[in-house]
């Protein structure tokens, strides 16, 4: 579904991404991990068309898609749930929600989106009309996800879900991504949150300095001594 | 629009039609003193709503909507007195020759990336250099003014703007009533949703697919547009133009401080700040020649001190605080 192959990305002279490939299978869920500063969140960007990489090739239903605008990357089905969430905060959670229909691609199904998000999400419902700002960490995830829904995306990349939220609620989000991916929903997971990730993965990539280091199923990586070393601590 | 009414509740939708109808019937008993202060409330309201379009909505803060007023004015004017064409006619080009500023600007801040206190630097700029730039055009007067003539004959020629005061009073009351209503409108669109979610985040409005640019430029030409029509009421309403006056930082400053202090990004805030302020400001004139007082800039000092109370004491503005304390729309859960 995704190919990227041979991605630069440069802000000035500093390179974020060194020759970046990976691939993204239609109804897998594809783990990114790394630590801080790895280049994660450049990544991210780069495929939704927020930063234009310097070279290579995105690869997407089989068009070239690298160096296209966000709002077109977005509208042939690419979403993302951005890292810290980015609700907004003083707008009410149906506001938030209506945000993410804009998209021509999904102003039609507006009506039948924001029911399934309910139905996924109860809590959304209840809380349609508070402001955005006043939902704890996991509901606002919880919104920034809903709201990525409303985009009717194919795939969705998620930059740390798990970032800031208790343990209790990194599983629940983690439960709600394998039931999107169990709904054909396509997930790219961007984790510092190793262990966690790599369990969920059908394949995962080591991202170390802006380069992929290692590739393998989320299983083969939980094994791999380099991984349970530098990132497991064990 | 008929959202605007479904939003309020029983007594809100009582106080609008009271106020509107208190409005269109003020001229049978106000003098035309008070006639002309309201008249110059109402062009307030109507230029606020045009500037809270693009801030209060789209969060792009300029500070140089005097520009348009003045370019507005002067291509309306300037069309009537060298060729006789009426500003019904002129309107047209007025607006166009804005819009295309407009468009400039910001083709020129959101094409490169210009935001935020730089944008507003830029807004500034232009209308500056305009400024100085107008003091230089003969047929336009130069430094000198541009004077609508006064004749007899035309007088009561409405269609030319050659009204008097009554007509000049509902003119800008269909003016501030259709900004209202525009303004209304645009909240609830698609586009009135893409300006604030840039407003409240760019990045994240970027992430949801909501091409930017676009919606920014949108922001600025309506703005642009709806503000050159103001200046070509203001033109006909004064009959003369100074560029110093027109153009001036201080008139920018005197047009966005109603949607301020009235409340931004909301439908009614420009029309409660102009209420608020305009009053205010002929009272200060009243009081300081009463005095013999010859102050000037006593009226910016005097709204400055306003501007900091009323931020203070209700930082969201007057309107929401009003509303809220009044109990004129429907409460959010």
């Amino acid at each position: 579904m995704l190919q990227v192959r041979d991605l630069d990305v440069h802000y000035g002279d500093a390179q974020a991404l060194d020759r970046v490939s990976f691939d993204v299978a239609e109804g897998s869920i594809v783990a990114i991990v790394g630590a801080n500063g790895a280049g994660k969140t450049s990544l991210i960007r780069t495929i939704a068309g927020m930063i234009r990489p310097t070279h290579g090739r995105i690869g997407y239903r089989g068009a070239d898609i690298a160096g296209l605008p966000s709002h077109r990357v977005c509208n042939l089905g690419i979403g993302q749930v951005a890292e810290g969430r980015q609700v907004f905060p003083t707008l009410t959670v149906a506001e938030n929600l209506h945000m993410g229909a804009l998209l021509p691609r999904a102003r039609a199904h507006r009506d039948r989106q924001l029911a399934r998000v309910f139905a996924m999400f109860p809590i959304l419902e209840e809380r349609l009309k508070q402001t955005a700002g006043t939902l704890s960490g996991g509901e606002q995830q919880m919104l920034a996800i809903g709201r990525c829904l409303m985009g009717l995306p194919d795939l969705v990349m998620f930059d740390e879900p798990s970032l800031g939220l208790a343990p209790a609620i990194v599983h629940e989000m983690l439960r709600t991504i394998r039931a999107l991916n169990h709904e054909g929903l396509t997930c790219v997971l961007v984790e510092q949150n190793v262990a966690l990730s790599l369990k969920l993965a059908d394949r995962a990539y080591v991202l170390e300095n802006g380069r992929i280091t290692l590739a393998g199923t989320g299983e083969e990586l939980l094994a791999d001594d380099r991984v349970r070393q530098a990132y497991l601590g064990m | 629009m008929i959202s605007l009414w479904r939003d309020m509740n029983r007594r809100g939708q009582v106080v609008l039609v009271v106020a509107v109808l208190a409005m269109l019937l003020a001229p049978v008993v106000a003098t035309r003193y008070l006639l002309s202060v309201l008249t110059l409330i109402l062009y307030f309201v109507y230029v606020g709503q045009a500037w809270n379009l693009m801030m209060g909505y789209a969060g792009q803060l300029s500070l140089g909507h005097a520009l348009y007023v003045g370019l507005g004015g002067y291509v309306a004017a300037g069309l009537w007195v060298h060729f006789g064409i009426g500003p019904w006619l002129g309107v047209i080009p007025a607006v166009a020759i804005a819009a295309a500023f407009g468009a400039f600007i910001g083709w020129l801040a959101f094409r490169f990336g210009i935001e935020g206190v730089y944008f507003s630097l830029l807004t500034i700029a232009f209308a500056e250099f305009t400024r100085i730039g107008f003091d230089h055009i003969g047929p336009l007067g130069g430094a000198g003014g541009l004077f609508i003539p006064y004749q007899e004959s035309r007088l009561g020629e409405w269609w030319n703007l050659r009204g008097g005061q009554l007509f000049f009073y509902y003119l800008a009351f269909v003016l501030a009533g259709a900004a209202v209503l525009l303004t209304a409108w645009l909240a609830r669109s698609r586009l009135g949703h893409q300006w604030m979610a840039i407003r409240e985040d760019e990045t994240a409005a970027r992430a949801l697919g909501i091409d930017v640019f676009r919606a920014k430029m949108k922001a600025v030409l309506i703005s642009s547009a709806m503000t050159a029509v103001g200046g070509v009421f203001y033109a006909f309403y004064y009959n003369n133009l100074f560029p110093a006056q027109v153009f001036e930082m201080s008139r920018s400053i005197e047009l966005i401080l109603g949607p301020i202090v009235g409340g931004l990004g909301t439908v009614f805030g420009p029309v409660i700040g102009a209420f608020v302020l305009t009053p205010l400001g002929e009272l200060l004139i009243a009081v300081t020649d009463k005095a013999g007082l010859n102050a000037p800039g006593a009226k910016a000092i005097f709204f400055g001190l306003v501007l900091m109370i009323i931020i203070y004491l209700v930082p969201g503005g007057v309107w929401p605080w009003l509303s809220r304390r009044l109990g004129l729309v429907r409460r959010r859960s």
